[in-house]
């Protein structure tokens, strides 16, 4: 059977495809002739970065991924580990940069979808999804539209398929002014002996698509010569997807329905590349081939070529393999629930892609040649010339403030900083009845119901320190997420990550991501969190300016029993307020020199993982043995900030009386507002502060009482020198309302 | 007792209100179909939150040509309980068998908070184990729940003692400052003329257990199922 060769191919046209001359050569050399378009267009998405990770991969292998826990590794849909009980928590992250920053709003939506249903792909039930967002400054009008449009695009279609957006993160920074970051993570629960994966096994077996129609949105390349194979089709379509909540549920529910019969091997979705990477990737797991009947793939409008179809991105899609003969169960199951299924192929043993358009051959290509035999790059790295000029900072230099209560007022106004009431609001994060710790603490918490467990879950990462010291930032991000978790009581358990970079092209770029990922590396290693699943985003780039690296880090960490958990707010009259590991903290690349100084300069803060270990072990002790009415991360704008949000998280505003200690004589600003690691503020009934304290001692962790919470003013002084005094009613005011203040609109 | 938990395509409070039901108030209670067309051997219908038929048209609309609506609206005119709960509510109300209408959120966005609630009136099976005047805690997640009527219609549901609840502060004051969405007379809850079918856009499903931190929820459901009992005897 002839291939369809309509188009002449050249190494032109391959260039439009993102395909570089050696890439073009090599495919020439895997076929052993030129491709026609479609099988051109199949070789683009497959080997481009976003499916392929040609850039990362060499790198990647660094990141520990096992440990006893772990069901599931990076690889799959999903990453897994076990929860006890017979359960599975079942997790990832995802970016959709690049789509939000053209269409905010269908561009976070979709970018929801299809982490959603990773997850449940894997047979998990979504339960909780949080998300981890970057914009250019405020006060540029197009960064607060698409903060709007990125913030209703998640509530749109989160709340609609009832999976609680339960907590994230947000900021600001001119970096990001011309390319936003929109990453987004699930988490699923599955029984840990019914995970599902996407694998096309079985010679003969059914291929069924079931989902919505295939139509010509989000054509990767379809801006090129689409008169050239499509005479029909003069329409630019967006390359942006549209999303449809109410289809994913739908699918959501008959997947999940579907799961718990025995009637099939393999499901994946058709995320990037749809049809074309669901059905390699799926072929490539199982060493089998797959021949695909595109005139059965159900489809939005007349016209579609071979091309548009195997390219397509259209949302809410799926791609199972059935077990032979259960062909009817399947799609009475999907027809139950209203949505377009059908057989549209077969599973072969010839270790081939065969994709017929009715009875002509539209392409054939080897599965190997698209998914293993990807190109695979080890790009130079290059240590940006200037990263020594970038630590360089003297703080003797740097005058002090004449009024720190308006610093602390200032730095509780920092998008980073501030309440974002104004965001979660448009979440649904309370459907489905699990959110124990609601936004607004450090971890959220959800309990699994039918068991005493908890999940803690947390996404974190400071993208200055990883500006300032790649492999410092990388390492500290991990240290942060998991000091979150352990503030609510939770053991970290492991991670997914969404590594967030700009042209991989650049060797300054790719140093930075190669010093991430060593940072990430040794950080999980000391903390016994291996990386289960993950996602990577570069070209993160606009006129030649990268956006600063920001490895996103979440973490997932167990509550054996839910009820022993803390939240980050005062609640009580009279605690004592006690610090967990006494690192001094330091001006370099903190929040306080960058917004009160204008400066991005310094160190990262240092961090010694073997203490930060034991704070956080005596910290969850001190919890699990209901010493800690509460527990907060000191991070982002230091002690002073930290001390405000405890006191402002609770029911109600709650005031302190703090004096920090001062033994090395340091400057004022750098005692309240520099930047530490292994810090920890605890609230403990007064009569309780001798058994915290034994706890701090017994894990060899560093402890200091230095406050009393009460009052209504938060008065902290430094060495016994009175420094701040604010009441928290105006506190409260300028954190709370920062966000909606800066956004122009009603809080 | 046995209850009706109604499954639309696109409830996605269906679970929740299952879960409180069956493992907290301990009464039993079965997910019922769409597409299903009786009720026959339940005591009481609840129609869930969530996003039925995705809300494409307007809250509800779809919804309630569902073949299960049919014997809803039986169920509702012979007198069994019936509680809608957000969507639930503005499903009952697109099927005529409570007035009015859910409207967009003044503000024009969703929201997922918790609000204070003053009850009405104790004359309800929902509302009999409260106090009159009292103020409760429930979340509500929504972005139609502006409660919009006419006039006469608004007349006749105080007159008839039918609103059940009204947003308020924290010490009960109805004010406009306490009115999240712009609902007239600051309504968040209303029965049925029979007092039979309740509507209500906070979810007690949210606040029926001491780990979720409040169980208002809970002593709605429990004033349901208690009232149920003795009216059975």
């Amino acid at each position: 059977m002839a291939i369809d060769a309509a188009v002449e191919m050249t190494e032109e046209i391959a260039a439009r495809h993102g395909l570089s001359a050696e890439e073009y050569a090599r495919i020439v050399g895997h076929l052993g002739r030129a491709p026609n378009i479609t099988e051109l267009g199949i070789f683009s998405v497959m080997w481009s970065e976003h499916c392929s990770y040609k850039s990362s991969r060499v790198h990647l292998r660094r990141f520990p991924t096992t440990g006893p826990r772990v069901i599931q590794g990076p690889g799959e849909n999903a990453g897994a580990v076990d929860i006890g009980g017979g359960l599975a928590a079942v997790f990832k992250m995802e970016s959709h940069n690049h789509p939000s920053f053209i269409e905010p709003y269908q561009g976070a939506a979709t970018g929801v979808g299809g982490i959603l249903r990773d997850v449940f792909t894997m047979g998990a039930r979504p339960i909780a999804s949080l998300d981890s967002l970057r914009f250019g400054p405020l006060t540029d009008p197009r960064h607060r539209t698409l903060l709007e449009g990125v913030v209703a695009g998640i509530s749109g279609y989160g709340n609609c398929v009832g999976v609680p957006t339960v907590g994230g993160e947000l900021s600001c920074h001119p970096s990001f002014a011309g390319n936003i970051l929109v990453n987004v993570f699930t988490l699923g629960i599955a029984k840990s002996d019914r995970l599902f994966r996407g694998t096309a096994s079985g010679v003969g077996n059914p291929v069924i698509y079931v989902g919505s129609r295939t139509g010509r949105d989000g054509i990767h390349g379809a801006t090129m010569a689409s008169a050239e194979f499509d005479d029909e089709s003069d329409q630019k379509r967006p390359t942006v997807q549209v999303g449809d909540p109410f289809t994913e549920k739908l699918l959501l529910e008959a997947c999940l329905e579907l799961m718990s019969k025995d009637m099939i091997v393999g499901i994946q979705d058709m995320g990037a590349a749809g049809l074309t990477s669901s059905s390699c990737e799926m072929a490539g797991r199982a060493g089998t081939g797959i021949e695909l009947w595109l005139d059965k793939v159900p489809r939005r409008e007349p016209g579609m070529t071979p091309y548009e179809l195997m390219l397509s991105e259209s949302q809410e899609r799926m791609l199972i393999v059935a077990k032979a003969g259960r062909e009817s169960g399947v799609m009475e199951m999907f027809e139950k629930w209203d949505l377009p299924v059908a057989v549209v192929g077969r599973v072969t043993g010839s270790g081939t892609l065969r994709v017929m358009d009715g009875g002509r051959l539209a392409a054939e290509i080897p599965v190997q040649a698209l998914t293993d035999d990807a190109p695979v790059y080890n790009r130079p790295i290059e240590r940006p010339r200037d990263q020594d000029e970038r630590n360089r900072f003297d703080p003797s230099a740097l005058p002090q403030p004449d009024d720190y209560g308006r610093v602390l007022r200032t730095l509780l106004a920092v998008p980073g900083i501030a309440h974002k009431g104004w965001v979660v609001r448009q979440y649904d994060h309370m459907v489905r009845t699990n959110t124990v710790v609601r936004p607004g603490s450090d971890a959220a918490v959800i309990r699994i119901k039918g068991t005493a467990k908890g999940l803690a879950l947390s996404v974190d990462c400071n993208s200055r320190y990883c500006f300032l010291d790649p492999r410092l930032g990388g390492a500290l991000a991990v240290a942060e997420a998991a000091r979150n978790i352990s503030c609510s009581g939770a053991t970290p358990l492991a991670v997914t990550d969404c590594l967030n970079f700009g042209s991989p092209e650049r060797p300054e770029t790719m140093w930075q991501f190669s010093e991430a990922v060593d940072g990430i590396s040794e950080a999980c290693a000391a903390l016994g969190t291996p990386v289960v699943s993950g996602n990577v985003s570069f070209y993160n780039e606009t006129n030649g300016a990268g956006i600063y690296p920001t490895p996103m880090i979440a973490m997932v960490g167990l509550l054996e029993d839910v009820n022993k958990r803390a939240q980050q707010g005062f609640t009580k009259e009279g605690d004592a307020i006690l610090l967990l590991g006494e690192t001094p903290g330091r001006l370099g690349g903190s929040e306080y020199l960058a917004s009160i100084h204008g400066l991005e300069t310094g160190a990262p803060p240092s961090l010694d993982l073997d203490l930060e270990k034991r704070v956080q072990a005596a910290c969850r002790e001190a919890i699990q043995e209901g010493l800690a009415s509460a527990a907060h991360d000191a991070s982002d704008g230091g002690l002073a900030v930290a001390l405000a949000e405890s006191c402002l998280s609770g029911p109600r505003p709650i005031g302190a009386l703090v004096d920090l200690p001062n033994p090395g004589g340091s400057r004022a600003d750098e005692v309240l507002f520099g930047e530490a690691a292994s810090r920890i503020i605890l609230s403990v009934p007064e009569g309780r502060v001798a058994d915290v304290e034994a706890v701090a001692r017994r894990n060899e962790a560093p402890i200091a009482r230095i406050g009393t919470v009460g009052g209504e003013k938060l008065e902290i002084a430094v060495g016994g020198r009175g420094l701040v005094s604010e009441d928290v009613a105006g506190l409260n005011g300028a954190w709370r309302n920062a966000l909606a203040l800066q956004l122009g609109v009603s809080g | 007792m046995r209850f009706a938990v109604l499954v639309f395509p696109g409830s996605n409070c269906d679970h929740d209100c299952y879960h409180a039901l069956k493992h907290v108030v301990g009464v039993e209670a079965s997910f019922v179909w769409h597409k299903e067309e009786s009720l026959a051997g339940f005591d009481g219908v609840v129609i869930p939150g969530g996003f039925s038929y995705g809300d494409y048209l307007r809250c509800g609309a779809i919804a309630r040509f569902s073949p299960i609506m049919k014997a809803v609206e039986k169920f509702a005119r012979a007198g069994g309980s019936v509680i809608g709960i957000c969507n639930g509510f503005q499903i009952l109300v697109e099927a005529g068998l409570l007035p009015g209408a859910l409207i967009r959120n003044r503000g024009l966005k969703f929201i997922c908070a918790d609000v204070n609630l003053r009850v009405e009136t104790t004359g309800t099976p929902y509302t009999a184990e409260f106090r009159k005047g009292e103020v409760l805690t429930m979340p509500i997640a929504h972005a139609e729940g502006n409660y919009t009527a006419d006039p006469e219609t608004l007349e006749k549901l105080k007159r008839n003692d039918q609103v059940v609840f009204r947003y308020c502060d924290a010490s009960g004051n109805a004010g406009d400052a306490a009115n999240p969405n712009g609902a007239m007379e600051n309504i968040a809850g209303i029965v049925s003329e029979g007092g039979n079918v309740l509507g209500m856009m906070p979810h007690p499903d949210r606040c029926a257990e001491e780990i979720l931190g409040n169980e208002d929820g809970l002593r709605l459901f429990k004033s349901m199922v208690n009232s149920l009992s003795e009216s059975r005897v």
